[in-house]
């Protein structure tokens, strides 16, 4: 990776930071010729590349239902979504790209673990309501992280969250739809419903990421005008709005201690498993293993197609 | 400017989350997918045989089903995200594709399609896609073939596309206002799936010794199913007869003009493979398929069959 940037004198080091500094503060964008510190263009790359990551391995569990799905109007439904990951993926890393690493370096750092994506991916998909959930809380919770992402101070990334989020609300929209109308349908379509909100529930929490008091990075990130919502933040914005949609389609949260709390003008709720949380973090999550490895092998399996599209290349080039 | 871009983004973001319980606007497009029948008269036009449209319908809607499906499988295994798209896209088009042709199978002949448990609500299009055994499906065998490698993938869907847009472009002609109608889409798709395959054919080929190799193998493993896309079925023969639709050996020339291009940009020989014989010589369109579609047929149906009321 060429994260360093040419030594300069320390008078123009300084105009370059305060530049930078009051860059920032007008909440103006930075776009990828600014200088930029060292430290912000490391974090980014980071935050970037981790986002990329989890649009990519985030086909995986849904892609899981696409031969199952119970219909064609379904199946069109899933498949043009996990094509839309697909796609996220893609202006993620080149967002990523203009900061001085390619699709490639960052695809052997997923795959050889030195980067992370979200947590939430290591949870299987174990029914057809899965699908509806996952829109739901987890497209919902994407979208709660990446609103204010499109206000992000790196222009590239801001640009691309714009794109993202509109997708992502439809995607929100496509699988409260699909659980609105399971919820119509037998019993058993239901009772699979509420078994797929009891799974997902808590991941979707723990996808706003440690509760602030845990979170080393936020305040630097923050400052940088990188993330612009605490963890606890954003957590509590998608209880408040969550539990009115699940009043709406009838199901129960599987939170006791959720309850509207007046004084705060906002639901108290409870916490989730931090110590599952961090197994996943840690790679010991129920599907990490597969993800990965499902990643890496479809990675493999196209090297010889992507020597041939470069060798071919090369020679029509000189030709 | 940013601040522009920043509060309206903000906004509109905002909004689309917590109307999710409003029916507003923003929303006015809906979940699904635009009706690509808008407009189309949709009534079996008089003087047609309507088994005969019903028959020919399902074996159109049961290739592009199949094909989509195998196509499908290849979404997030595709060597680069440009082609996982691609791929994707490519099993969206043969999906809305047989959505149209199967529900104007079940329109022109109500008994194609399976009865449901009383009170099933699903739609006479998933009956037939979902709740039929192999032996009624009538695809050609090559769209059910078990997926290899992404060369495999290249001349599977380089053979059906040229093969397919040979007879489309003559079906664009057809008396029924559908099937002309899903011709004329299915042609600019065609092409376009055509196009994305014929580049990694001769990308391939000339690519390395690997992926030639490659591109050879899976060559002469398909080509044993090639000639069974231009044999005449008694159906397709009468929808031919009828102006429904377009008896396949009429284009079996235009289809090898086109491909042998491709092979000549790629600079490879057509294969010497002799083509596989059916079972008493029957094939796909008689509903004799191989072992590959029962298997793929059990995982595609095991969700709308276990819940054969369930609404989807
Ligand atoms: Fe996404
Ligand atoms: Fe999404």
């Amino acid at each position: 990776m060429t994260l360093t940037e040419t030594p300069l004198d320390a008078g123009t080091q300084a105009d370059l930071e305060s530049h930078f500094e009051a860059t920032i503060a007008r909440n103006d964008r930075i776009e990828p010729r600014d200088w930029m510190p060292d430290g912000y263009r490391r974090t980014l790359v980071r935050q970037i590349a981790q986002h990329a990551h989890s649009e990519i391995i985030g086909m995986q569990p849904e892609g899981n239902w696409i031969s199952r799905a119970p219909s064609l109007r379904r199946k069109a439904i899933l498949l043009a979504k996990v094509q839309d990951e697909a796609g996220h993926g893609l202006y993620l890393y080149s967002a990523a790209e203009t900061l001085g690493v390619s699709r490639l370096e960052l695809t052997e750092m997923l795959i050889s673990g030195r980067q992370k994506y979200s947590s939430i991916f290591n949870y299987p998909t174990l029914s057809y309501a899965d699908v509806g959930s996952i829109g739901w809380l987890v497209d919902g919770a994407a979208i709660c992280n990446q609103v204010p992402l499109c206000r992000t101070s790196f222009g590239p990334y801001g640009r691309a969250m714009i794109r993202v989020c509109k997708e992502e609300s439809f995607h929100q929209r496509q699988g409260y739809e699909l659980l609105t109308t399971m919820m119509r349908g037998t019993d058993e379509q239901r009772a699979m419903v509420q078994e797929s909100v009891d799974r997902f529930w808590w991941p979707a929490l723990m996808m706003f990421g440690p509760p602030d008091a845990d979170s080393p990075n936020t305040a630097q990130s923050m400052a940088w005008g990188i993330k612009r919502n605490t963890n606890d933040e954003l957590r509590q914005k998608f209880v408040d709005m969550s539990v009115p949609q699940a009043e709406a389609l009838g199901v129960t949260l599987p939170d006791p201690d959720l309850a509207w709390n007046d004084e705060r003008a906002h639901y108290d709720f409870g916490q989730p498993d931090w110590d599952e949380f961090m197994q996943g973090v840690k790679g010991n999550g129920p599907c990490n293993a597969q993800r990965l490895a499902h990643r890496r092998r479809a990675h493999e399996d196209g090297a010889w197609v992507r020597a041939a599209a470069t060798a071919f290349a090369t020679k029509e080039a000189t030709a | 400017m940013p601040d522009h871009v920043h509060t309206s983004a903000e906004d509109e973001h905002d909004s689309a989350y917590a109307g999710l319980l409003v029916n507003d606007a923003h929303w006015a497009f809906g979940t699904d997918f635009e009706d690509p029948l808008a407009g189309v008269d949709t009534t079996i036009p008089e003087g047609i045989d309507a088994p005969t449209l019903a028959a020919y319908a399902l074996m159109l809607g049961d290739d592009s089903l199949v094909m989509s499906h195998r196509i499908a499988e290849w979404t997030s295994n595709a060597p680069d995200l440009e082609d996982d798209i691609a791929l994707s896209n490519i099993a969206l088009d043969l999906l809305g594709q047989s959505r149209l042709l199967l529900a104007r199978a079940a329109k022109a002949d109500d008994s194609v399609v399976p009865a449901l448990p009383e009170g099933s609500p699903a739609p006479p299009e998933d009956a037939l896609a979902f709740f039929r055994e192999a032996h009624e499906f009538r695809n050609v065998r090559f769209a059910e073939v078990v997926n290899g490698d992404f060369a495999e993938a290249t001349v599977r869907v380089l053979l059906f596309s040229v093969w397919r847009l040979a007879v489309w472009e003559r079906l664009r002609a057809s008396t029924d206002h559908v099937l002309s109608a899903v011709a004329v889409k299915g042609v600019k798709e065609l092409t376009y799936h055509r196009d994305y395959a014929a580049r990694w054919f001769v990308t391939l080929a000339q690519g390395t010794e690997e992926s030639r190799s490659r591109l050879l193998a899976a060559l002469d493993e398909l080509w044993p199913l090639w000639p069974e896309l231009f044999d005449t079925h008694p159906v397709e023969a009468a929808a031919a007869a009828s102006g429904v639709g377009v008896d396949p050996a009429t284009v079996r020339e235009a289809a090898e003009a086109v491909l042998d291009q491709v092979l000549t940009a790629a600079d490879v020989p057509r294969p010497e493979v002799a083509r596989r014989s059916g079972v008493l010589g029957r094939t796909g369109r008689d509903g004799m398929h191989g072992e590959a579609l029962s298997r793929m047929l059990a995982e595609m149906q095991s969700v709308a069959r276990a819940h054969p009321r369930g609404q989807w």
